[in-house]
């Protein structure tokens, strides 16, 4: 037995050692299969959409469907007032969204007694789980007809309406993301500011925002995504006009708007021109994340 | 290997339920026609047993899938185009439906003109006192483009231009687009300004008012006498030879009991 032990121990130990591999190797694939599912899928859609809108660039040409102003489907497919809509809406939300999304953070990251923090940010959470179509209709039933009586238009079904249910959409993204990364920074950012005689107002403003940066730029990408891609919201209150927008008291539609609307009955090149406006959406927001990216990098060096 | 058979396994899962659709009756194209036909089609399925699937896509759509065969039926809720019509495709009106013009109940107007609506929606009168109504803009509210109640409004009140020879919608840019004729509604009822079409048979809204159009009621009378102009037919397209099944479900359609539910549904029997 003893004699035996050592040899009974060694195909065990060969055993395990190979069982040990044997799973390494399986989560080593699970891994890689996992982080190639967001891969494969953009691979795919980006491939599908090229091939799908590929007939209408070549039928309408790339820069009369950009930068051409006309929506006649089956005729022109012009979608550049789509493309400044879509801008527009989306800067706009981002300008009165994200001030006040970072000030909010701020606050429940350093200022709010934790009673009021405690009611804020379940608030802000629950605010991230409304679907779209309720912000659409609250914007229908509350935001136009107060444009209307504010700014005396007859519609307020127009950009701004579109811009003040953004701007309401992408708090809790940018709260909550840069609340986190507020509360991250190492206590010693603050204890040194103040001990060097800052007040906590000019802390905040000088120390903490800056060193958080990181942070609350990636809440603003994703804000800005999620501002860029929002579709049904925006079909409900931002009255889908086809024509170029000329001031923000006017309907407009965005690119995102366009699709949806129109593909349930389109065919043929005007389903491809529904495609192509798919790409331009693509374009634009690998456009912005890598425009955000490169900002962040350059700040952090 | 493991791959082939996975292959087959999916392309059996795929096609197996086209093997059990064999004696069931496909159906698809507009959807206005397709509000009516599903319930058509609950019915028939009730009395006989046989299945009937519904599916709304929209005229063009549906006209195509009945060309090549993917349905057995195709729906349309206008006309067909010269360049639709092939030899061997038939159809038949299995009903009518007006379409409503419909302003804010508030909006003291009542009446307009053929050429007014179509000059309201040239953006050619932009004021309600131009047509006897408050010293108050218009709102101009319409479809998404190729909706099939949008396509036979602009041709009944001939709002078509041609753009390189192609017959696209003349309705002015910056009016307010609905997608649906829930939507239009919510709009119109939200805004005294505002006006638009939607199908006569979705019209239940005490919040719209119905307009006469050049002093015609909307009636279903005045849409079968012709009097009442913006009216179009729902229509099954279909392959001359296409299965007894199929043709067994438009024989229901058309019976009496088909065109009464066809009337339940606020549309216009033809029978």
């Amino acid at each position: 037995m003893n004699t035996n032990s050592e040899l009974n121990v060694s195909p065990q130990q060969a055993m395990m050692a190979s069982k040990k591999d044997w799973i390494g190797m399986f989560f080593h694939a699970l891994f890689i299969a996992s982080a190639s599912v967001g891969v494969i899928s953009l691979a795919t859609i980006a491939w599908f959409l090229f091939s799908e809108g590929f007939t209408a660039f070549k039928e309408a040409g790339v820069i009369n469907l950009v930068f051409g102003s006309e929506w006649l489907p089956p005729a022109l497919f012009g979608i550049f007032p789509m493309i400044i809509a879509s801008l527009v809406s989306t800067l706009g939300a981002v300008l009165i969204g994200v001030p006040i999304a970072l000030l909010t953070a701020v606050f429940l990251a350093e200022l709010a007694p934790k009673w009021l923090a405690n009611i804020v940010r379940p608030a802000v959470e629950l605010l991230a789980g409304i679907p779209s179509v309720v912000y659409g209709f609250f914007g229908l039933v509350i935001i136009v007809p107060a444009i209307e009586v504010l700014f005396n238009v007859p519609a307020g079904n127009t950009v701004l309406a579109g811009i003040i249910v953004l701007a309401i959409m992408i708090l809790p993204t940018v709260i909550t993301i840069s609340e986190t990364s507020l509360r991250a920074l190492p206590p010693a950012y603050k204890e040194g500011a103040l001990a060097l005689g800052a007040s906590h107002i000019y802390s905040i403003f000088k120390v903490l925002i800056p060193a958080a940066r990181s942070g609350i730029l990636t809440g603003v990408a994703l804000g800005i995504a999620r501002a860029i891609g929002e579709t049904m919201a925006i079909i409900m209150v931002m009255g889908n006009a086809p024509a170029m927008p000329g001031s923000l008291l006017e309907p407009a539609r965005t690119l995102t708007a366009n699709i949806a609307m129109e593909m349930s009955y389109a065919t043929g090149i005007h389903a491809s021109a529904l495609y192509s406006t798919g790409i331009v959406l693509l374009v634009f927001i690998v456009l912005l994340n890598a425009g955000l990216l490169y900002i962040n990098k350059k700040r952090a060096h | 290997m493991r791959k082939v058979i996975t292959l087959i396994t999916t392309i059996a899962l795929f096609a197996s339920p086209l093997s059990f659709a064999n004696n069931s009756v496909s159906v698809s194209g507009s959807t206005s026609v397709s509000n009516v036909v599903e319930v058509l089609a609950e019915t028939y399925q009730k009395n006989t047993n046989n299945r009937v699937d519904v599916q709304g896509m929209g005229s063009s759509a549906g006209i195509i899938a009945a060309t090549n065969g993917t349905s057995m039926l195709g729906m349309s809720s206008r006309v067909l185009r010269a360049n639709e019509l092939t030899p061997f495709l038939e159809q038949t009106v299995i009903a009518k439906d007006g379409i409503a013009i419909v302003i804010n109940e508030s909006n003291p107007v009542s009446d307009l003109t053929l050429s007014e609506v179509n000059k309201i929606y040239r953006n050619k009168i932009t004021n309600w006192k131009q047509v006897g109504g408050d010293d108050k803009k218009i709102v101009v509210v319409t479809r998404e483009a190729s909706s099939g109640t949008r396509e036979a409004f602009e041709r009944i009140v001939g709002l078509k231009k041609s753009v390189n020879g192609i017959q696209v919608t003349n309705i002015s840019p910056s009016a307010l687009v609905g997608n649906g004729n829930g939507m239009v509604k919510t709009l119109v009822s939200n805004n005294q300004n505002a006006i638009s079409f939607i199908s006569l048979g979705s019209v239940d809204d005490s919040t719209l008012k119905v307009l006469k159009i050049n002093g015609v009621v909307s009636s279903d009378e005045n849409i079968v006498s012709g009097e009442y102009q913006i009216a179009r037919p729902f229509i099954f397209v279909f392959n001359k030879n296409v299965p007894k099944e199929a043709h067994d479900f438009m024989q229901y359609v058309l019976s009496d009991e088909g065109q009464q539910i066809v009337e339940e549904q606020g549309y216009i029997r033809v029978k």
